[in-house]
């Protein structure tokens, strides 16, 4: 379940090389040497291939909130390490270390919105923090959104990415998966819209819960969309993996997902979808 | 008596073999030696006694994954009557990691699912070793509609090492499989008993773990990682399970003292293969006793309190942040 170990974070790590803080970027898509400012103006997009870089915290909620709309809702949720977790480091340690990396306290961040006009209950997973993993603060945090969204009849949106549960939650980790599953039960009994963005890469524990809940899922191009790690299931089957295996591109075409869209149109497709997906009118 | 000794059970299986030697001798050589069979017969219970009561994590995980330990099907053979199996997704196929159907234990009707490992290589590869494809988990959402709209309780049994990791998993979309179920068993009018009767492995567990009462065997284990899993990611070594095993808290009373699981099931002496048939008796008792009070709740009631039992799972801490108060 958890794929936020020490592999990943080797990947982060080569991510991070790739966009060092010197003027030029490499493409992983295409070899081209990106211009940096270039390619933060392009939505972090390589404008020669397409290919999609991860957008950080506040620029992923810039993306989706009206200019000065966004107010954040439950700030303030610190992880505890409740089970006293020794491993390798302690989890308090990496806690502490994600914080300072990121200037934020969880790898989570919610609030209200205006989406093109539109009122919106917005979370958004940050990869940066801890692998995006779900303990009790993220699983608390999505589930006080959509609770605060049926209570004021809005519509949910949630930004996904994540490596899987919290490892070091043990098994609160896990019952992550259970609160947010039932507070969506009573948003969807409320017939209100809930609509998944599935960013690279969405997995293991949030793919299994809320992400794979939306009455609409969309993804952004190329990202790694799934249950189990690609490495993992390599593991396990000792079979080849197909290309493109667990890409948006490769579930769309399973139908697994309602639709794939560059990130420059996520905002105006968001809004399109929600002018469809009306509350139904209440029964007098 | 169980012929296939742990590792830690290796002083009880070296008395064991000497018992035999001397049941031996009794037959052959018509030496009454039935004062030194007793002996030696307490001092095995004995010796059992102490190792059981002081298994570590690690060994707890080891009697869960027990190749003598009773699996979902046992049960049902011992604890229920009347079953009748109802067999797949409607969709797909019919994934035997996963079987339901109805069943009857002391007269009561209820709907039963679990999931189920095999005890050799032919029945663990039509049960993939009890690791569930979507569809199973499929089979297990269209059998809880059917006790919903008839009013059955519902009864699980959990024994996975966890959902399928495999190519055709994620093409038939496990994760949504899965998914599905947690939102819906929210919204079954039932009530539900879970039981985690080996191991409860990660999400493949949950997917058919939603319920009013959790109850964990004394023996079984819950995590959302296997040790291996979970040694594998911190010390790049599954042979460091025990250490894992023991930082994740995934016994029966470190997840009863969190308020993860409800209620402990007791284990004869040496574990449930030691003795299955009572162990079934005693979990038949604890589904039926659990049953009993949640029978008395209305559905709007269950269904509150199924919400407000896993919504205060989770440890964290807030911060009131530092709001300019207009006070003195
Ligand atoms: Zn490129």
């Amino acid at each position: 379940m958890a794929l936020f170990g020490k592999k990943k974070l080797t990947t982060v790590k080569v991510r991070k090389r790739e966009m060092p803080d010197g003027l030029w970027i490499k493409c992983p898509g295409c070899d081209e040497m990106l211009f940096k400012q270039e390619l933060e103006a392009a939505l972090n997009v390589c404008t020669k291939c397409g290919h999609h870089f991860q957008l950080p915290r506040m620029a992923r909620i810039a993306l989706y909130a009206d200019e000065g709309s966004f107010v954040e809702w439950d700030a303030g949720l610190v992880s505890v390490d409740t089970l006293g977790f020794t491993g390798t480091s302690s989890y308090v340690a990496k806690i502490k270390e994600n914080q300072a990396k990121t200037g934020c306290d969880d790898a989570i961040t919610c609030g209200r919105i205006l989406l093109a006009g539109r009122p919106a209950a917005l979370g958004v997973m940050d990869f940066e923090f801890l692998g995006a993993s779900m303990g009790a603060v993220v699983g608390e945090k999505v589930t006080r959104l959509i609770e605060r969204g049926t209570a004021e009849k809005l519509p949910v949106i949630v930004s996904c990415a994540s490596g899987g549960a919290r490892m070091y939650e043990g098994l609160f980790s896990l019952m992550q998966m259970a609160k947010t599953s039932a507070a969506l039960a009573r948003h969807a009994e409320a017939k209100l819209p809930y609509i998944t963005v599935l960013t690279h890469p969405t997995t293991a524990g949030v793919m299994a819960s809320y992400a794979t809940l939306g009455d609409v899922i969309v993804a952004e191009p190329g990202a790694l969309i799934g249950f189990a790690g690609p490495r993992v299931i390599k593991e396990t089957t000792q079979q080849e993996l197909p290309e493109g295996f667990q890409r948006a591109e490769f579930l769309l075409k399973h139908g697994l997902l309602d639709t794939i869209v560059a990130r420059k149109d996520l905002k105006p497709t968001l809004a399109t979808v929600l002018d469809f997906l009306q509350p139904a009118p209440a029964v007098a | 008596m169980a012929h296939y000794a742990l590792p830690f059970e290796k002083p009880v299986a070296e008395l064991e073999r000497k018992l035999d030697e001397l049941r031996h001798l009794t037959n052959k050589q018509n030496v009454d030696v039935a004062h030194e069979i007793a002996r030696m017969e307490q001092k095995i219970a004995e010796t059992r006694k102490e190792i059981y009561a002081k298994l570590t994590p690690w060994q707890t995980v080891q009697v869960a994954r027990h190749p003598l330990r009773p699996y979902a099907l046992d049960y049902i053979r011992d604890m229920a009557t009347d079953f009748v199996e109802l067999h797949g997704d409607r969709i797909h196929r019919d994934d035997r990691a996963i079987f339901g159907g109805l069943a009857k234990l002391d007269g009561q009707r209820v709907l039963i699912i679990g999931t189920q490992k095999g005890r050799d290589t032919k029945s663990n590869l039509e049960c993939n070793f009890g690791c569930a494809y979507p569809e199973g988990y499929r089979k297990a959402l269209r059998l809880m509609k059917l006790a919903a709209k008839f009013r059955l309780p519902i009864v699980t049994l959990i024994d996975t090492p966890g959902a399928y990791p495999g190519i055709e998993s994620e093409e038939r979309h496990i994760a949504e499989a899965i998914a599905l179920n947690l939102r819906e068993m929210f919204t079954f009018p039932v009530p539900i008993v879970v039981t985690i009767i080996g191991e409860g492995g990660s999400g493949g567990a949950l997917g058919i773990g939603i319920g009013d009462r959790v109850l964990i065997l004394q023996n079984a284990y819950y995590s959302v990682i296997s040790p291996e899993g979970c040694a594998a990611i911190l010390w790049k070594n599954r042979a460091y399970a025990d250490r894992a095993a023991a930082a994740l808290k995934i016994t029966a009373r470190d997840l009863l003292q969190m308020k993860l699981a409800d209620e402990i099931v007791a284990e004869p002496l040496g574990g449930a293969h030691a003795d299955p048939k009572l162990m079934a008796q005693t979990l038949k008792q604890s589904i039926l006793a659990n049953l009993r009070d949640l029978q008395t709740y209305t559905p709007e009631h269950l269904l509150k309190l199924r919400y407000e039992k896993f919504r205060v799972m989770g440890v964290f801490e807030e911060r009131q942040k530092a709001v300019a108060s207009a006070g003195p």
